[in-house]
């Protein structure tokens, strides 16, 4: 059975790659996740913003009280260096590519230009075979404009397309009110992947202690279907690769992906829930589901149930809902 | 070779050295010496050799008999060693110190020379401790400036490994251990040079080895020990030569060439003064200034005190002295004269005894002391000995420096004799700590040291309080050395960092005529003129001042710096003080910022750029009016209604007049009246907390918490709002026993330190706005006088009766009167809340044994003291006795407590028949458990004391023994009423220096009660590692994370069986912190009590303590527990473990914190390897604890 892909110009094994998750901290993850079969992975992000955050309180740290009171100017010894900044990232990097043989995807979440286009340039130095660009923005300015947002994702792409040679993926949130003609712009622009979606952390309330609390839920097979959709309405109308992530859990979440026109399927929740070893398991179903379904190849089902392939196209559009609509019928009716 | 100059400080000069040319270092921290350790530790973990290629060893021990231990057991074993210490700690070593030399031992302890305390702690610099430690028979060898640090580092080090008599190698602390000066550095060849490998080969020779054994430390007979004791005098004669060999062979080295004594003046001076130290520099240099002036005067600086060289010294004086003046930095009370003038009047006798003498007449010495705790040698003192011994009759046994109008031992000075050359500039600063102003003049003056030609020289006056702390700092450069070891009283630079100064105190004193006055404002310089108190505007005018306005808090702001407004008033000093062009000023700015924050990340270093970048564009000169026009001055500082000695002695050391203060002015065995911090208003805080009286619920936690107790609540009756300010809040009491009664909760705004604690613990939130709590922060200014009009009424109303309310509950115990209040602790400090509460709970009838620390400079350093007392004139009863015997010290107040008990009791018995048996057996057999008892055995002793009054009065003074019994019995009849003895500190003293003592008193089974204020860390001292350190924090002494688990004192108190332990978080359950108060004190016997104490050396902002504190129970790391024997005899387990089971992981607690945060940025591998150690400590110390409580019986 020939479960082999291509992703970003990558040749992969096979459809499944572990995204951007906790687990790629961990050294010893990513070997049982390239053990398990994974076809690639994607590394945890680093984050510009966390960077700025630990450097910061790191100063605070070490300047909080000193130089005040006569016996006590300082408070801490200081470290002739400290593990701050990109480096550690980069040394991960450098880590997986010398251990394990499967691609390796870099993942980064700028803020300003300048850490865009230094820490992309300093991931393909360090030996990334592609880049995910996280853009993990959530416009709450009211000020700015839909069409101004848009811009951000143009000019981080375009400003890092610029900067390296390896290809780049953007990973997007579902919130752009003209989707489709995002995704082509952007694939117009030379992003070589789109990665669909970013989950935003959805914080809760909590009325007992009237505060807000932040919630990380673990996604499920009912999410699926928001990138599904959007993937089969964008299979064949952009050049760009397209990749699915969010309610990956089974083989049938993976089956559907492939046929809405995903060249791969991501998955993180059902790692962190059921362990790395799930790859694996995965694996085995989705071959053994292509063999009982006299399949010959993954790219033989990539995109059969895209709107330009189906059936019915009109099924992923407005129509749906209406008749969705009318078809519900309510319960003792 | 080109030379290497370098801008540091006395500490980090010999730390240099002495790290270079040791192979082991055994230290303990004390002031001012902390740093030298501290440098060797670092230069050890990060891999530094020393010139033989291994890295020295560096262990930090419990104490510093311990270090003299550690380096005499080292020594004794062949290594080369060194320690660093000062004052008590040197004290410390000297039983260590006589071994050592009895047995020739080579080794130099370098000493940060510093004030022995006496009617009071100092941590400033004086000679009597190195005094103290003279007749060891360690050589006494003494540095006067940060270059002689690092040459005399060398030479004694070279020396003793010659002379094998170790040395004392000391300067002056603070002065000099602190005092930043360009300075000449020693490279390794230098070093190499000096140290001969054959003698340290022989040394090592002479260490223990079973290989070659001999016996070392024998005990000796009255036959032989005083030949053994002389065997050794070769030796000291010998040295004194060694060490001027050394001297000659460094001086072929670099160039500087020292003798045992350096004159200094006039070849033909007839009037000369011989000192040593870094008074002797300011001296020199009034010796020089009046020498060219034709004045026969001349100095002799004592190099090596000891073995004094008595030839080598009548040979260096001229032969033309007719009068000599010896100068002690030291008292010896009661001795015919100071050491240093007791040597020279002996080695001049003996020279005209021997007829050695070589002067045309026996030339009239005297001796004075100066200096003491760092008090300023000036010019104008060095001129007034020298004018004295001009006199026909100078005045001998002399003080220089105060006025002395009881004894008359006080010279006049001219404080305005300057001999400053016009080259040099000066410049001073005021700022807070917080500020950054002290660290970015370090930084400035290195600039100025190592990236110019100038010479530099910086030093930092530091407040006593450690919250809103003031500093002021001292910057000279110019093109020649500065050798001027004194403030600046003239500069042509005056910096005032922050603007609320202006109301507090005169600025610009040491501003002389046309100088440059540098002022943050937040007023632009159109507006600033008018904000300015009347006399600042006069001086302004009259001295002719260049006046800038600079907002740097708005330039920080933009810039992200947050409060930190270092770089920005750094810029604008180097602008206008033109020492370096603005460009090039800028750059070496940007590069010293580059040094110091490159490793932090980029991040900051690119705001502090951008500070920098943003800060002249806010700089403007103001245009001086010709005349004053404000209608305002600074206010007083102490009110007229303070008593006496707070508005004749307090409010002038506040008003920073200590100085003038005569000899008369002061107590004279260091009692000082309690409860004075009241009288001195800081102002410290920008915002201060508000309180909503609709939506509180009146639960007194943010009273509990607020470690200043600032935030108070009375209930009263309404009636008496009727006197109320206008804006005074008010609002119905919430307690079902004081119905229809009112309450208020009340801040003092001047004493808020800002700390938002309260906000933090406070439980309630606005139902609209939840961001609003029932007591949230508000900008002072606008309310400040309003809030302060409040604080004083409120203050007025009555206090709830204690009698009346139970002292076990939070909400109760919050309406009683804290009798600690305002103290100098950290904004947020998390030790002063347990104070507080004991001062709250038994306040009124406790003795305090507060061991050395954090809690005795906060408790007890002047100019106020925060114990207090209340309304009807008791309160605690405070004193510290030293670091290492607290908690015998308090013992000794029991026990005198306990036999003067049992002296009144038996005495009472006596005299049952003229007291009246019914008071009598009142007394005696009362119960003194609760509040109500307490107060109706104190009324009882009041009628006692009456009755016997009134005998005495009617006559039985004619039976002379049955008076003198009831005089006896009425001058300790309040023994009567029960006394509550506190044994105070923190985990230095308790689990390191003072645990010996520690263990000895719990061990008695006497009514003490123990609390131990664990912050994990030396705090006071800055954050050495401790015993009480945890696993995986980093502390200094442990900069790759403390490998060892922490000490369970706890568990070690329990193991007796008969002590009450409990251990308690106040952030986490404030009810069983009061629980455990009670309950300790209540305990007939020993009690401990370790509470967990949030600090600064923790590395967070402390505003999140509680959560803290939260997190260390929650996680399991901190278990609260009671272990109370008494439940024994009710047949149920001693043991209540009163937290429960973990539920978070510990690295949810400890790494918000920095100590534990940090190592895993420095040492990330190691970070994980120790959490992973620190969680199965966490783990097996629950598992023990839980155990502990499963037996509910007691069996």
């Amino acid at each position: 059975m020939d479960l082999s892909t291509t992703y970003l110009g990558l040749q992969l094994k096979n459809p499944l790659v572990p995204s951007s998750s906790p687990l790629m901290r961990n050294r010893d993850d990513i070997r049982r996740l390239e053990d398990a079969g994974a076809a690639a992975i994607v590394l945890h992000s680093l984050f510009e913003e966390q960077i700025t955050h630990e450097t910061q309180t790191l100063d605070k740290y070490l300047t909080h009280g000193v130089e005040s009171f006569s016996e006590a100017l300082s408070y801490f010894p200081e470290a002739e260096e400290y593990a701050i900044g990109p480096d550690a990232y980069l040394e991960h990097i450098q880590w997986a590519k010398r251990n394990i043989d499967i691609p390796v995807i870099a993942s980064l979440n700028g803020v300003s230009t300048g850490g865009w286009i230094r820490y992309a340039k300093e991931m393909q130095s360090a030996g990334a075979d592609a880049l995910e660009l996280n853009v993990y923005y959530l416009p709450t300015d009211p000020t700015l404009s839909g069409a101004e947002v848009e811009q951000i994702y143009l000019d981080i792409l375009k400003d890092v397309k610029s900067s390296v040679t390896i290809p780049v993926a953007m990973k997007l949130n579902p919130y752009f009110s003209a989707m489709a003609n995002m995704a082509k712009r952007l694939s117009d622009a030379g992003a070589d992947g789109l990665v669909l979606f970013n989950r935003f952390y959805q914080p809760d309330l909590d009325p007992e202690t009237l505060e807000v609390v932040p919630n990380l839920a673990l996604s499920t097979s009912d999410e699926l279907r928001l990138p599904l959709r959007w993937i089969a309405i964008l299979y064949g109308r952009v050049q760009a690769d397209l990749a699915l992530t969010t309610g990956v859990h089974n083989v049938e979440d993976i089956l559907k992906g492939l046929m809405a026109g995903a060249k791969i399927t991501m998955l993180a929740s059902e790692l962190l829930k059921n362990g790395t070893g799930r790859v694996a398991d995965l694996l085995a179903d989705l071959e053994t589901w292509l063999i009982d379904h006299e399949y010959e190849s993954v790219v033989q089902m990539r995109g059969s149930l895209s709107q330009i392939n189906c059936a019915e196209p009109a099924a992923f559009e407005r129509a749906n809902y209406t008749r969705i609509l009318n078809s519900f019928v309510p319960n003792g009716s | 070779m080109k030379k290497e100059m370098i801008t540091i400080d006395g500490n980090e000069a010999a730390a240099r050295v002495a790290h270079r040319i040791n192979e082991v270092i055994a230290i303990y921290p004390i002031t001012p010496s902390s740093p030298m350790g501290e440098w060797a530790d670092q230069y050890s973990a990060q891999g530094q050799t020393n010139i033989w290629g291994s890295i020295p060893m560096v262990v930090e021990m419990q104490a510093e008999g311990g270090a003299a231990g550690a380096v005499h057991g080292a020594l004794q074993a062949g290594a080369f060693t060194t320690t660093f210490t000062a004052s008590q700690g040197l004290l410390l070593m000297i039983p260590n110190m006589y071994k050592i030399a009895g047995e020739l031992t080579t080794t130099v302890f370098h000493i940060a020379a510093r004030s022995v305390a006496g009617q009071a702690l100092s941590i400033f610099g004086d000679h009597s401790d190195v005094m103290a430690a003279r007749n060891t028979g360690f050589g006494l060898l003494a540095s006067n400036s940060i270059q002689e640090v690092t040459d005399f580092a060398l030479i004694s080090s070279a020396a003793t490994l010659e002379a094998r008599v170790p040395f004392l190698h000391f300067f002056d602390g603070f002065r000099t251990s602190h005092e930043i000066n360009k300075s000449e550095a020693l490279g390794d060849d230098i070093l190499r040079a000096m140290m001969s490998d054959e003698l340290l080969h022989a040394h090592r020779a002479r260490g223990l080895t079973p290989d070659k054994p001999v016996i070392r430390g024998t005990a000796q007979n009255p036959d032989v020990f005083f030949q053994a004791r002389e065997s050794a005098n070769p030796y000291y004669l010998a040295a004194p030569g060694i060490v001027q060999k050394a001297m000659d062979k460094f001086a072929e080295l670099t160039g500087r060439q020292y003798h045992l004594f350096d004159y200094v003046g006039a070849p033909d001076a007839e009037r000369v003064i011989v000192m040593m130290g870094s008074g002797a520099e300011t001296a020199a240099a009034t010796v020089e200034h009046l020498a060219a002036q034709g004045e026969k005067v001349g100095l002799l600086k004592v190099r090596l005190y000891r073995p004094f060289d008595m030839s080598a010294f009548i040979s260096a004086l001229p032969v033309t002295v007719k009068s000599i003046a010896a100068l002690d930095r030291t008292k010896e009370p009661g001795s015919t004269g100071e050491p240093l003038y007791l040597d020279l009047v002996s080695s001049i006798s003996e020279s005209f005894a021997e007829g050695t003498a070589p002067f045309a007449i026996p030339p009239r010495v005297i001796g004075g002391r100066y200096g003491l705790s760092s008090k300023e040698f000036t010019p104008g003192m060095a001129k007034a000995v020298l004018d004295e011994l001009a006199k026909p009759k100078p005045k001998n046994h002399f003080t220089i420096g105060i006025h002395d109008d009881v004894t008359h031992t006080s010279l006049e000075w001219d404080a305005a004799f300057d001999i400053e050359p016009d080259d040099i500039v000066r410049a001073v600063f005021y700022g807070l700590g917080a500020d950054g102003t002290v660290g970015a003049n370090k930084n400035s003056i290195k600039i100025i040291g190592e990236d110019t030609d100038n010479y530099a020289q910086a030093y930092f006056v530091y407040d006593s309080k450690k919250s809103g702390a003031v500093t002021v700092s001292h910057l000279r450069f110019g093109p020649n050395p500065i050798e001027a070891p004194y403030l600046i009283e003239s500069a042509s630079f005056v910096a005032c960092h922050q603007f609320t100064f202006l109301e507090r105190m005169d600025v610009l004193t040491q501003a002389k005529e046309g100088a440059i006055f540098l002022l943050n404002s937040p007023y632009s310089e159109d507006e600033v003129w008018s904000k300015l108190p009347k006399s600042t505007q006069q001086t302004i005018i009259k001295k002719k001042l260049r006046f800038y306005v600079v907002d740097g808090y708005q330039v920080a702001s933009e810039t992200k710096m947050g409060r930190r407004i270092n770089t920005i008033m750094q810029t604008c000093f180097f602008a206008l003080s033109g020492v370096l062009p603005t460009d090039e000023a800028i750059a070496a700015i940007k590069n010293a910022i580059k040094k110091t924050y490159s490793k932090r990340g980029e991040a900051v270093v690119a705001q502090n750029y951008a500070a920098v970048d943003a800060a002249l564009a806010h700089l403007h000169q103001v245009k001086v009016p010709a005349a004053a026009t404000s209608s305002f001055e600074r206010p007083a500082l102490i009110p007229d209604f303070a008593p006496e000695f707070i508005k004749n002695v307090t409010g002038r050391i506040i008003g920073r007049e200590g100085d003038l203060l005569p000899v008369s002015a002061l107590p004279v065995d260091g009692t000082y009246p309690t409860g004075t911090t009241k009288w001195e208003k800081r102002n410290v805080t920008t915002e201060i907390p508000a309180w909503n009286s609709d939506i509180c619920i009146q639960c007194g936690k943010c009273v509990f918490v607020c470690p200043h107790a600032v935030i108070r609540e009375k209930i009263y009756d309404s009636a008496l709002l009727a006197d109320a300010p206008a804006t005074f809040k008010s609002t119905e009491a919430r307690f079902k026993e004081f119905k229809e009664m009112s309450y208020t909760l009340q801040v003092a705004p001047e004493d808020c330190t800002g700390c938002r604690l309260c906000v933090e613990v406070c439980p309630v939130k606005d139902k609209s706005q939840p961001k609003f709590k029932a007591i949230n922060m508000v900008p002072q200014l606008p309310l400040r006088q309003t809030e302060k009009e409040n604080w004083d009424f409120f203050l007025g109303l009555p206090q709830v009766d204690r009698t009346s309310i139970p002292l076990n509950q939070v909400k109760y115990s919050q309406l009683l009167e804290p009798l600690f209040e305002f103290s100098g602790a950290c904004a947020g400090c998390g030790e002063t809340p347990y104070l507080k509460l004991m001062s709250q709970l038994f306040g009124d009838r406790a003795i305090i044994a507060n061991a050395t620390g954090c809690s005795s400079i906060f408790g007890g350093n002047l100019p106020t003291t925060p114990w207090s007392q209340n309304a009807d004139g008791r309160g605690p009863a405070w004193s510290n006795s030293l670091f290492e015997d607290n908690a015998e010290f308090g013992f000794g107040m029991r026990v005198a407590l306990d036999q003067r008990e049992e002296a009144a009791t038996n005495l009472l018995r006596e005299l049952r028949e003229q007291v009246g048996h019914q008071l009598t057996d009142a007394i005696l057999y009362a119960e003194q458990v609760d509040e109500t008892e307490i107060q109706a055995q104190r009324g009882r002793v009041g009628e006692l004391k009456m009755r016997l009054q009134e005998a005495l009065r009617e006559g039985a003074s004619e039976n002379p023994a049955l008076s003198a019994k009831m005089n006896n019995l009425l001058s300790m009849a309040d023994i009567l009423v029960t006394k509550s003895v506190w044994i105070v500190g923190g985990d230095g003293w308790a689990y390191d220096i003072g645990y010996g003592g520690l263990d000895h008193v719990l061990a008695s089974g006497r009514n003490v009660n123990v609390l131990v204020m664990d912050t994990e860390v030396y705090s006071n001292t800055g954050g050495q590692m401790s015993k009480a350190t945890p696993r995986a924090a980093v502390a200094k002494f442990a900069a790759a994370g403390k490998p060892m688990p922490k000490k369970d004192l706890g568990m070690l108190a329990m193991s007796y069986g008969n002590i009450y332990v409990a251990r308690i978080a106040f952030g986490a359950n404030d009810a069983q912190t009061i629980k455990a108060f009670m309950e300790a004190e209540a305990y007939d016997g020993p009690s401990l009590i370790v509470a967990y104490a949030h600090c600064i050396a923790h590395g967070y902002d402390l505003q999140y303590g509680l959560d803290q504190q939260k997190g260390a129970v929650e996680t399991g790391y901190w278990p609260l527990y009671r272990y109370n024997p008494d439940r024994e005899s009710q047949g149920l387990n001693p043991f209540q473990l009163d937290s429960r089971a973990p539920k978070r992981p510990l690295e949810e607690y400890i790494y918000r914190e920095g100590r534990y945060n940090m190592l895993t940025k420095s040492h990330p591998e190691r970070a994980a390897k120790l959490l992973k150690l620190a969680k199965a400590d966490t783990a097996k110390r629950w598992e023990i604890h839980a155990k502990l409580a499963e037996n509910k019986n007691g069996n």
